[in-house]
């Protein structure tokens, strides 16, 4: 049965459309009635190898894959597919405290208030000279618009910006090749008042009149990362999904897709699929930024969050942005146009050399590349049809260079590999293809299990791809692994590139929805990672550095217990005078300075999550005692020998209780303070 | 004395400086979850280790075994340690400008007894704290002391810990060779200068 379904995959790309769907019915009777037989089928005789690291041994590569839904970023080694970390960005995370201890609450703040969760689709890898650099991470929040950044010297989110004018942020966050901007377009168009500034207010039955989108630029700082958003270029009312920069000759551009360009306001999924093209936008970044600097840029207000960590005191601040500049397209000749794309397209990627722009309509029959070439004598001729906006349209045909003919249905996203081949995800007939850019013929296919929507290959999106390995990101899982009741999680998919044949390897589990992922080899960031926080360094105003300091203060009904943890206790570990109803506040110093030694703190009842606190920080957690007793408090994170021992207590007296602050640690003798560090 | 051999004399007196720009002794420990190790540097003038705060790890170690905790401040040889070794410099330096005989053999003779008197007070120091631990510590074992090799290596429960002279031990063991030479060698000048 497995060898007849295999010759109908080898036969359907000569036969196309039909004989594909035929095909998919073949291909899952198949795995319906004998689990497992799907498992094998087209898995290499030495995947086991090419996967194994040894015991002790590390990855070659660090891959992030987004969490979508779960607003996390997973870190996986390659090529073993082993979870290595997950990076909490737009979501609480109780594990370690973040947006539930004071220092990171901060984060999570927006306009709209504390927003605890988020869907993280999209993670860029910020670049230098076009290639991926290992500095920091950057990812979006598609539904209350943000974008984050990781520093991947501590893997932490080190920064949050809200995007004013947008709504899903899903076109986000793309960085040019030096970074000089970061871009972020709205997936979801809303009436913007440019007056009072922010969302307006419209009748749904005004889409077509009054909806507009906005696509961002953010500026990084060279030096720490830093984001600011410098201006908006507000763009008619569709949809926009993905984009990506130009390299090379095209470095200039971001392409951005576009759907819903019928721009309809309800039942979109049938509205926003009539037109036989939607439209591929593509926009002169330096040219935008110089209209920017040269004035024509507005002015407009705005209210929006800006949060970010203090490196010394290892703590969030939230500012509020009052104005936003933008320009509109119409005011900026030659900034802005837009190329005819087949059909509600999604991935719009560019292959390493810049020349070619592939589209991934995915309602439609072929797979455009279009050439930057080409588009730029269109621009010279003026070779339009027409505008929307003020915004000239191309052509077709005065910008394509071809189509990959029949490549399979549902062409969702593609990257390349160092030799001239893209590779392209079918969502509906659930395969990976591979193809020549060149000569556009399909090379090979490989089905994957089941439903791939995005795949990355290191690199795959820069200009010198690490055509070594993809891994292919599916969208449903069903009986790929041990069944654990209604909820899978997703399942991603290890493919070997490196030769003429593509060569499955490996099945490994993912967190949440990854919607992207980068790679990057393990040497531009391993050697950076930080072991732990310096003592000496920690500017936080509730730290303590030595036992002596240690001090319990009332002040009116919020009680500060400022104490440390070092192994195996708490300084101080018996805490009276504590009422009901107080305001506690326990910010707790990790003394340690070694790698790998976090101390957590959690105490019994409190409406909160744990903090971990690593060596060196500082963290501190609100806690608000509702009932009279005595609550135990305990490291919560196996640190030593005498772990369980690490253990306190607070006494909780009832409201006006004359049960005076008292606080100590051990009790025949004085334990000798913890020297903080040495030298 | 001939010049060479004054020359030779305040190059043996110069190599104690070796003992500014390194250990004088390290003491390696290693377990199963120390893959990379923890070094306690032992300097004519101070504590150091492979990281900075290596003082605080070793301590926090020692404390499970009630062991007292190693502080620079406990150590008066830190602090005055610095004047002898300058004091055998200067005094070296001139004796090889001076180019007596008789005192480059008092100067290396002194030099051994301070060298002798250094390793023992070092091992007094390592018996103190293996073994001057606090009844109440949590992690007792009957019998067990835990006082570090002074050469060679030694299990102590998980740690196996490594004991060697250092570079700056070096500048010790070049100041008695040089200086021991230059006392021999000249006996032979002088006697070939006697001779002719």
């Amino acid at each position: 049965m497995r060898a007849l379904a295999n010759k109908l995959t080898n036969l359907r790309s000569g036969f196309g459309l039909p004989l594909a769907l035929l095909t998919g019915v073949v291909l899952q009777s198949c795995g319906g009635d004998k689990a497992g037989s799907s498992q094998a089928s087209g898995v290499a005789e030495d995947a086991a190898a090419a996967v194994y690291v040894p015991p002790g041994q590390h990855d070659e590569l660090y891959s992030f894959l987004s969490g979508g839904f779960n607003g996390q970023v997973s870190v996986y080694g390659i090529p073993s597919g082993r979870l290595l970390k997950v990076i909490p960005v737009f979501t609480q995370q109780a594990e370690n405290g973040y947006g539930y201890n004071e220092e990171t609450k901060p984060m999570l703040m927006t306009s709209h208030g504390f927003v605890p969760w988020d869907d993280l689709h999209h993670p860029k890898l910020s670049r230098t000279d076009g290639m991926a650099d290992g500095r920091w991470l950057f990812a979006n929040g598609n539904n209350t618009p943000r974008v984050a950044r990781v520093d991947l010297k501590t893997f932490e989110t080190v920064e949050i910006m809200e995007i004013p004018n947008s709504a899903g942020n899903h076109c986000s966050p793309y960085p040019t090749n030096n970074n000089e901007y970061i871009l972020a377009g709205t997936r979801f168009s809303v009436p913007i008042d440019m007056e009072k500034g922010g969302m307006g207010d419209a009748s749904l039955d005004e889409y077509e009149e009054k909806f507009r989108g906005s696509i961002s630029f953010i500026k990084v700082d060279k030096d720490n990362g830093d984001m600011e958003l410098d201006f908006q270029v507000l763009v008619p009312g569709f949809d926009y999904d993905l984009a990506n920069g130009g390299k090379g000759p095209s470095e200039d551009w971001v392409f951005f897709t576009t759907y819903n360009t019928e721009r309809a306001g309800t039942l979109k999924e049938l509205g926003a699929s009539q037109n036989d093209k939607d439209y591929l936008a593509a926009i002169n970044w330096k040219l935008a930024a110089k209209y920017a600097a040269e004035g024509k840029a507005h002015e407009m207000p705005a209210n929006y969050y800006h949060n970010k960590l203090d490196h010394g005191t290892h703590t969030a601040k939230s500012t509020i942005k009052k104005t936003v500049r933008y320009l509109l397209p119409e005011e900026c000749p030659g900034m802005m146009y837009l190329i005819p794309a087949p059909k509600s397209p999604h991935g719009i990627d560019v292959d390493p050399t810049g020349e070619y722009m592939v589209v991934n309509g995915k309602l439609a029959s072929s797979l455009p590349v279009f050439s930057f070439s080409k588009m730029q004598k269109a621009i010279e001729n003026k070779d339009f049809d027409g505008e929307v906006n003020g915004i000239p349209v191309f052509k077709y045909e005065s910008v394509l260079y071809g189509e990959v003919k029949e490549p399979g249905l549902g062409p969702l996203h593609t990257e390349f590999d160092n030799k001239g081949n893209g590779y392209s995800t079918m969502f509906v007939s659930s395969e990976v293809v591979k193809w020549n850019v060149k000569d556009l013929k399909v090379l090979d296919r490989m089905p994957v299990y089941y439903s791939p929507g995005h795949l990355m290959i290191p690199g795959g999106d820069t200009k010198d791809p690490y055509g070594k390995y993809m891994v292919v990101m599916n969208k449903i899982t069903k009986d790929r692994y041990l069944p654990t009741g209604p909820e899978l999680l997703h399942s991603a998919q290890l493919i070997d590139i490196s030769g003429d044949k593509m060569r499955m390897l490996l099945d490994f589990p993912t967190l949440a929805e990854p919607h992207y992922a980068q790679a990057i080899v393990a040497d531009k960031v391993a050697p950076n990672s930080v072991k732990f926080y310096k003592l000496d360094e920690n500017t936080h105003p509730e730290a303590v550095k030595s036992e002596k300091d240690v001090k319990v203060t009332r002040q009116g009904r919020t009680v500060k217990v400022n104490m440390t943890s070092i192994r195996s206790h708490f300084a101080p570990d018996n805490i009276e005078g504590i009422q009901v109803g107080d305001t506690v506040i326990f910010h707790v110093t990790n003394l340690e300075q070694d790698w790998d030694v976090p101390h957590g703190f959690a105490v019994m009842g409190a409406n909160n999550a744990e903090t971990l606190i690593m060596p060196g920080a500082t963290q501190s957690l609100r806690w608000v005692p509702k009932q009279a007793g005595v609550y135990p408090f305990y490291c919560t994170d196996f640190c030593s020998a005498l772990h369980q021992e690490m253990q306190g207590y607070v006494r909780v007296s009832p409201r006006g209780s004359n049960v005076p602050i008292k606080f100590s640690t051990g009790k025949p003798k004085p334990v000798p303070p913890a020297q903080a560090s040495v030298n | 004395m001939s010049v060479y051999l004054r020359v030779v004399m305040i190059v043996a007196a110069l190599s104690l400086g070796l003992l500014f720009l390194f250990p004088m002794w390290k003491i390696y420990l290693q377990a199963p979850q120390y893959p990379e190790g923890l070094e306690l540097h032992i300097w004519v003038n101070k504590l150091g280790g492979s990281s900075e705060s290596v003082l605080q790890n070793f301590n926090i170690l020692n404390h499970y075994i009630g062991m007292e905790k190693i502080h620079p401040d406990s150590f008066a040889e830190l602090k005055y340690m610095p004047y002898i070794v300058i004091a055998f410099m200067v005094t070296g330096v001139l004796v090889g400008l001076l180019g007596n005989r008789k005192w480059v053999l008092v100067w290396v003779l002194l030099l051994a007894v301070a060298g002798a008197v250094g390793i023992l007070d070092f091992y007094l120091w390592l018996v103190k704290f293996g073994t001057n631990l606090d009844p109440t510590a949590p992690i007792k074992v009957p019998g067990m002391t835990y006082i570090p090799p002074l050469f060679g290596s030694k299990q102590l429960l998980n740690f196996h810990a490594l004991s060697l002279p250092s570079w700056g031990a070096l500048g010790i063991f070049l100041g008695l060779v040089l200086g021991g030479l230059v006392y021999i060698l000249s006996k032979k000048s002088m006697k070939t200068q006697l001779a002719s």
